[in-house]
């Protein structure tokens, strides 16, 4: 098994009625229920916040916020296991963020061998 | 943590009504806003991190701290909710204040303060069902669209108009001056009344939607009959004709969703609990002198909810009941059941009688089940011809599939 980490971008419905978001939430909690109850689960993650600071360079230029466009910020993360990379692909397909338009990026993470 | 069915547009109503009355009717879009917040701040980490222990409670939470950031923010920027607009101006008094507020009991008083404000006098009924069902039940316009067949424009001005015509007011509906509340109480009854009904006979193909707008229509009678001054016979009559006109509605549509009609409805799908709630609260609006529209109509309703068939059905009490009614509020819609019941009472050429001498039947041509009900009687007696005639110019009225798919089957009846 290697460890997958889970990055979603944009996918946010806006104003969405009271109703709709509650179905969202659903989904989403169906789906992180359904990978935990096939073992693919290593941690659902967090949210992130939207705001931030950026320090960058050698000179340490602190700057307010991630300044991607909303769609490009990363909005949380899941870490997860799976067999291999087309594996982690495949889970990543039942997320609930591509019905708002959003991405989810599946990035290996290293193996630590010798 | 399994969320409750509805919860969120539920506690947006409340939530609402909550900071409205401490940001005062006019700041309505403000407290929409903070709403708004809180619930995109659920989404985003309930989706991670699961439901909480008690959803509610972090809902209005997170509304509180909102609201809390914004009157610091904003304090000298707006006025706001008059009486307690200077409270909230020093620091001492606005936390306290708004503890006081989203307290539980406060806010129970804040959705009725919010009923009785949507039903105000300068708005029209479909406006004051409009309001109810965005505000205080959580629907989006576009859900609110959907319930009543509109357009998105058209519901998206109605919506509008309306809350200018609220903001005027500045301040939610004072429920504590009794004068004030009995002489608006039947007009709150009446939007309830309505409310329900678009979803016993709206036009909504949805039977899902129709379903909720009836258990909103109970939720808020019941919050209504909650406060003493609110309960009295009129309103626990209203109660009991909801619940037993609830009764029949798992049986209006057959297992494939369609319109089925009274005597081949399944009688044994009817909610024996629904019942006997339903005789309950109706025993309740009897005490006192008051005999309103709502009465005669549970009465009417409690006949049939306890008939064993709709063949073994008291139907000259009915009749009485419908005698009655058309004295308290005529109505072509009355007079169309009243026929029917005097049909079920005398035979079909009687019902077609009172069918012909409806007044004001002119009202009625635009509705379908005018014409159905004289294809049901011609039918009755024997003259498929007629029938079908009628069945087909009412399929050319029918206002939605499910309408037009049940009286096909009608004139479909009369070839056999």
């Amino acid at each position: 098994m290697s460890e997958f980490l889970f990055l979603y971008r944009g996918g946010e419905s806006g104003r969405s009625s009271p109703e709709v978001a509650q179905q969202t939430i659903q989904k989403w909690m169906a789906w992180m229920k359904d990978m935990g109850a096939k073992g693919h689960l290593k941690d659902q993650g967090h949210p992130l916040d939207r705001t931030g600071k950026l320090v960058k360079g050698q000179k340490k230029v602190v700057t307010d916020g991630p300044f991607a466009e909303t769609k490009d910020i990363v909005g949380g993360y899941t870490l997860i296991e799976a067999r291999d990379l087309s594996q982690a692909t495949e889970i990543s397909l039942g997320c609930p963020i591509f019905e708002f338009g959003g991405s989810v990026e599946v990035r290996p993470i290293m193996q630590l061998s010798m | 943590m399994e969320l409750e069915d509805h919860l969120f547009r539920r506690e947006a109503g409340r939530i609402t009504a909550a900071l409205t009355r401490l940001f005062g009717m006019h700041n309505l879009a403000m407290a929409e806003d903070v709403v708004q917040d809180a619930f995109c701040r659920a989404l985003e980490v309930w989706k991670f991190r699961g439901v909480p222990e008690n959803p509610s409670a972090w809902l209005m939470a997170t509304a509180k701290n909102r609201a809390l950031d914004v009157l610091r923010r904003e304090r000298t920027a707006r006025t706001y909710a008059p009486e307690l607009g200077r409270l909230l101006e020093s620091e001492w008094t606005l936390v306290p204040t708004i503890q006081e507020v989203f307290s539980s009991a406060a806010i129970k008083d804040d959705e009725l303060r919010m009923m009785f404000s949507c039903c105000h006098a300068r708005l029209g009924e479909e406006s004051q069902i409009a309001l109810i069902l965005h505000i205080l039940c959580g629907f989006s316009v576009d859900e609110v669209a959907g319930a009543f067949v509109s357009g998105h424009a058209a519901m998206e001005k109605r919506i509008t108009r309306a809350k200018k015509v609220l903001a005027e007011s500045k301040r939610l509906f004072e429920i504590a001056d009794a004068a004030d509340f009995s002489a608006h109480l039947p007009a709150v009854q009446r939007a309830l009344y309505l409310l329900f009904n678009e979803g016993y006979h709206g036009a909504s193909t949805e039977s899902a939607v129709r379903k909720e707008l009836c258990q909103e229509a109970m939720r808020l009678t019941k919050i209504l009959l909650a406060h003493p001054p609110g309960a009295t016979p009129t309103t626990y009559a209203l109660a009991a004709l909801m619940h037993l006109h609830a009764v029949r509605l798992p049986g209006r549509t057959d297992g494939s969703g369609n319109l089925s009609t009274f005597y081949e409805q399944d009688r044994s799908k009817w909610d024996a609990q629904l019942v006997a709630e339903g005789q309950r609260l109706l025993n309740l609006a009897a005490f006192g002198p008051e005999l309103s529209e709502y009465h005669v109509e549970a009465g009417i309703a409690a006949i049939h909810a306890t008939a064993p068939s709709a063949e073994n059905t008291d139907w000259r009490t009915i009749v009485s009941f419908y005698n009655m009614l058309m004295n308290i509020r005529p109505s072509p819609v009355v007079a169309l059941n009243r026929a029917i019941a005097v049909a079920e009472m005398e035979g079909p050429e009687s019902g077609l009688r009172e069918l012909r001498a409806i007044e004001g039947r002119e009202r009625l041509l635009s509705y379908p089940f005018y014409s159905a009900a004289f294809g049901e009687l011609e039918l009755r007696r024997g003259k498929r011809k007629a029938a079908r005639e009628h069945f087909e110019a009412a399929l050319l009225l029918a206002r939605s599939p499910m309408e037009r798919q049940f009286l096909q089957r009608r004139v479909d009846a009369c070839k056999g």
